[in-house]
């Protein structure tokens, strides 16, 4: 096992290297100029803007300014926003617990939805039950966020008005009142991406609960005369649960990345809009800072969803 | 209109026979700008006359909190490094310039005691020196008290290169020094008849000596006070989160009695502009929504909630159509559009003019922009405030027909006129942006009727207004026929606004293509206008050189204008604004309060 993990992680440095590479050579070549504004300002001499790509080092080889970030990187400094002329670590910190507090919220949603409806659906395949969620599933996730975002916006705070649509991270009211502004400010958001994700899951776990049922080990286990619950919760769901895991630990790091649409339209300051501000500004060194911490994320996430395999299928073996 | 007929404009407001704002409103429409029209009149002993804003609060706060929300999102406070709108708006919460720009031109002091003139012996006879004087009793928000070393810092620190601010040309042309503590002196190298440039306005934001004085030049970067802004503005500095948030609290002791009414700002960021006019005017979530670039018709919708309304503020922004003077299909030097050669048709009078009236203005105002764009024969003009009776336009397939048959092109077999196996086929392009694209259709289904063949193109803003050298889609390079966007007068004199013409700043490979000529136009008299403007003392002279150079742009149809644009912003019911189209938007804050 610990040699496992040891192998795993030592093939993880040259795949991130990989990535690392691949990411800062298109970002390198890709049309854009983080001084656009300045040079585009008919007042601004173009010295100014030379000596700012000077200055960050813009106008070296590519390989070079590659070689710098990484070195930069392992150092633990994650460089330097050109828009903000601020370190990218602190942006990102700034951004984190908006973060997880609403993709974390809606992610667990979406669980709290899949799994029970999915399960329930697949023990009763074809009932008024199933085909009722089948159907919602669908729709959930067929329609975009960006179209459920503003039909929710729409009933809630336009017409209802219960709701505000622009998410605030300074609201100053203390106790129950700041509490509850709080959370209703996070309803709308949760809502739109839990649904859209949850909408998913749900037909993954029942079709992974489907496939499991009818397994000879099922039957042994009801003729055995176990309680229902037992043969659900220790003998199908356990099973069933693995390709789950697989697809749920790998959506994991996008509770990081945040969700770049939702997050535009609800105004909710998380990584996913600074990464479209960032991208829109060409202001590649927080573009690089949020994709690489974003793949380190996923091959980690990759990682732990090998080590439960394990605990859920001791069949599994590590060598 | 030339000097004498000027000189007996001004007369006629000396004498009363003519109200100051009808003298403005007609300088605007010959192309000039509201600033310089205002200088006019000072220098000929009229004096300046603040636009009347009735501030109504009796003592200072007590207002609550004020919410505003720019769609696009501040990302840093200090002033000298706000490139963009945004960050100068979110500057200008804590710092402030010696005077702003009112909406009608005129200076009004902040930070300095009055405004120099030569009556009052701030400006010198020789249009070399100008002394301000600094208002006394100005304390930075941290208790120290505001001098005149403050501004000499100012200048010292942006004038640096090593700095890297975004207003160095502003400060490297005056030579600042201390007379006395609330005194000083701007010195110019030669005589300059727009000296409101530096301390002014958008650029003019001093900044408190002792807090950046160790972070002047190449560690500019680190100075805490980037971040955590120390001013002597009306608000105070309370929490920043680049992109998302600015929030400030009162200033208990601002130098302007019984200002600012309000107890705390809140500027948040992020979005898109169709959402923040919604949470303005529809739920009312928001006091005050900036740069509502909207379809009109959604924001006339937005405007029936009945919760708030639309401000414009009228600046100086043209959308028009340029027309290359070069050949941007041929490659020469490595490069088209180069100035060796020249445009096969484009440059023909005739077709000029046929595009001219193929323009439909009148639809495009009407249809498309509404009251956020104002159809405009005019390059440089402010045509809300004065119809110009001198220019005009028109729209007229058959005259474009018919100018074309005079010159010779003839409808080839596919409806395409052509003259010596020249086809009138151009391209069109612009950013990608739903008004633009609009206007690109009913322009060229005009240009359809009339036999000119059209080629669409939208490229993504964040490329097309790039500088990138690399990337043959950019502005500046001007690789099509055509193409369309919005000019902006980043300053309130239209000198440097009008060097977009001249000869030497034609935008070419060996300048990386950042000179300021993008249509590649050449004009001899233009040029020698162009210099004579520039060290022009009289401004009256200076203003007819300005509109002299105005009406060769327009005669010679070097651009199309299409519509001006105003600034669009929407504020809740009850929320009184002062606005300039002239300044920051939110450069009159301190005058910012609600009606109960």
């Amino acid at each position: 096992m610990t040699r496992y993990l040891i192998r795993r992680l030592l093939i993880a440095v040259p795949s991130l290297l990989g990535i690392s590479l691949v990411l800062y050579v298109i970002l390198a070549l890709a049309p854009g100029d983080p001084f656009s504004a300045l040079a585009s300002n008919p007042s601004i001499p173009p010295a100014v803007a030379e000596a700012l790509r000077r200055k960050f080092g813009l106008d070296d080889p590519i390989m070079l300014r590659y070689w710098h970030w990484l070195i930069a990187m392992l150092h633990g400094d994650w460089g330097y926003s050109f828009d903000s002329r601020v370190d990218v670590d602190v942006l990102i910190m700034q951004r984190l617990p908006t973060t997880l507090y609403i993709i974390g919220s809606s992610q667990l949603l979406a669980l709290l939805v899949a799994l029970p409806v999915g399960i329930y659906a697949a023990l009763r395949p074809y009932s008024l039950f199933d085909q009722v969620a089948s159907t919602f599933a669908f729709i959930g996730f067929s329609l975009p966020t960006f179209f459920t975002g503003l039909v929710l916006i729409l009933i809630f705070s336009i017409r209802l008005q219960w709701l505000p649509f622009v998410y605030r991270t300074d609201i100053t009211a203390t106790g129950w009142a700041g509490v509850w502004a709080h959370i209703a400010q996070a309803i709308m958001p949760v809502l739109v991406l839990g649904l859209f994700q949850g909408g998913s899951w749900t037909r993954f776990v029942r079709a992974s609960v489907l496939d499991v049922v009818h397994l000879d080990y099922v039957t042994t286990a009801r003729s055995k005369g176990l309680a229902e619950r037992t043969v659900v919760g220790r003998h199908i769901v356990r099973t069933a649960l693995i390709p789950v895991v697989t697809v749920v630990a790998l959506q994991l790091p996008f509770v990081f990345g945040g969700a770049i649409v939702t997050e535009q339209i609800f105004r909710v300051p998380g990584i996913g809009s600074l990464l479209i501000s960032a991208i829109l500004a060409n202001d590649t060194p927080v573009i690089m800072a949020i994709t690489f911490v974003f793949a380190c994320l996923v091959i980690l996430f990759n990682l732990i969803a090998d080590i439960l395999y394990g605990w859920l299928d001791p069949r599994i073996s590590y060598r | 209109m030339n000097e004498q007929q000027l000189r007996n404009l001004i007369e006629d407001v000396r004498a009363g026979k003519r109200t100051r704002r009808e003298f403005i409103n007609r300088m605007v429409a010959l192309g000039l700008t509201a600033p310089l029209a205002s200088a006019m009149l000072l220098q000929s002993g009229v004096a300046m006359a603040a636009s009347p804003y009735e501030y109504k609060p009796t003592r200072r706060g007590g207002g609550g909190p004020v919410r505003v929300l720019w769609w696009e999102a501040p990302t840093l406070l200090n002033p000298h490094f706000a490139v963009g709108t945004k960050d100068q708006d979110a500057s200008r919460i804590f710092y402030e310039p010696l005077a702003n720009w009112d909406a009608d031109g005129n200076l009004v002091p902040v930070l300095a005691a009055e405004i120099p003139t030569i009556n009052n012996g701030g400006l010198s006879e020789d249009g070399k020196s100008v002394t301000w004087k600094l208002k006394k009793g100005v304390t930075w928000h941290d208790g120290k008290p505001f001098t005149a070393d403050d501004c000499v810092f100012t200048w010292e620190y942006a004038s640096d290169p090593a700095t890297a601010t975004y207003d160095i040309a502003t400060y490297q042309e005056v030579k600042v020094s201390k007379l006395d503590d609330y005194t000083i002196k701007l010195a110019f190298a030669k005589p300059t008849p727009y000296w409101a440039d530096a301390f002014v306005g958008v650029r003019g934001m001093i900044i408190p000596q002792h807090l950046f004085a160790q972070y002047k030049g190449g560690n500019s970067r680190q100075a805490p006070a980037n971040l955590a802004p120390v001013g002597t503005g009306p608000y105070m500095y309370v929490q920043f989160r680049p992109g998302d948030l600015v929030r400030a609290r009162i200033n208990p002791n601002y130098h302007e009695e019984n200002h600012p009414y309000f107890d705390s700002i809140e500027m948040k960021g992020g979005g898109d502009a169709v959402s923040a006019a919604r949470a303005v005017m529809q739920t009312a979530e928001y006091d005050y929504a900036w740069n509502l670039q909207v379809e009109n018709r959604i924001l006339q919708l937005l405007q029936k909630a009945g919760k708030g309304q639309l401000k414009f503020l009228y600046g100086g922004d043209i959308e028009h159509i340029q027309l290359n003077n070069t050949d941007p299909w041929k490659t020469v030097d490595g490069q088209r559009s180069s100035i060796k050669t020249t445009h096969p048709f484009l440059t023909d009078p005739a077709v000029r003019q046929a595009l001219n009236v193929l323009v439909n203005r009148q639809a495009i105002h009407q249809y498309i922009y509404g009251p956020a764009g104002l159809a405009t024969a005019n390059f440089v003009n402010n045509p809300q405030r004065y119809i110009s009776k001198d220019t005009s336009f028109e729209f007229n397939i058959a005259a474009a027909i018919k100018l074309l048959e005079g010159a010779g092109w003839k409808p080839g077999p596919d409806g395409v006129r052509e003259k010596n196996g020249v086809k009138l086929h151009m391209t069109y392009a612009t950013s990608v942006n739903a008004p633009r694209q609009q206007t690109q259709e009913i322009v060229k289904q005009a240009c359809q009727k009339a036999g000119i063949s059209v080629d669409l193109k939208a490229i993504l803003a964040s490329v097309f207004f790039s500088s990138d050298v690399a990337n043959p889609d950019t502005y500046t390079k001007f690789y099509n026929d055509t193409q369309m966007y919005t000019t902006t007068m980043t300053q309130p004199d239209p000198q440097l606004f009008l060097a977009q013409f001249v000869s030497w700043e034609i935008a070419q490979k060996e300048n990386k293509w950042a000179g300021l000529n993008i249509t590649r136009w050449r004009n001899a008299e233009y040029d020698a206008l162009y210099k004579a403007a520039e060290s022009e003392l009289d401004t009256v002279k200076r203003a007819a050189l300005f509109i002299r150079m105005n009406d060769l742009v327009i005669k010679n149809i070097v651009v199309i204008p299409v519509v001006y644009r105003p600034d669009v912003a929407a504020a809740i019911n009850g929320l009184k604004t002062r606005l300039s189209g002239w300044d920051s938007q939110l450069a009159y804050l301190k005058d910012w309060y609600r009606e109960t």
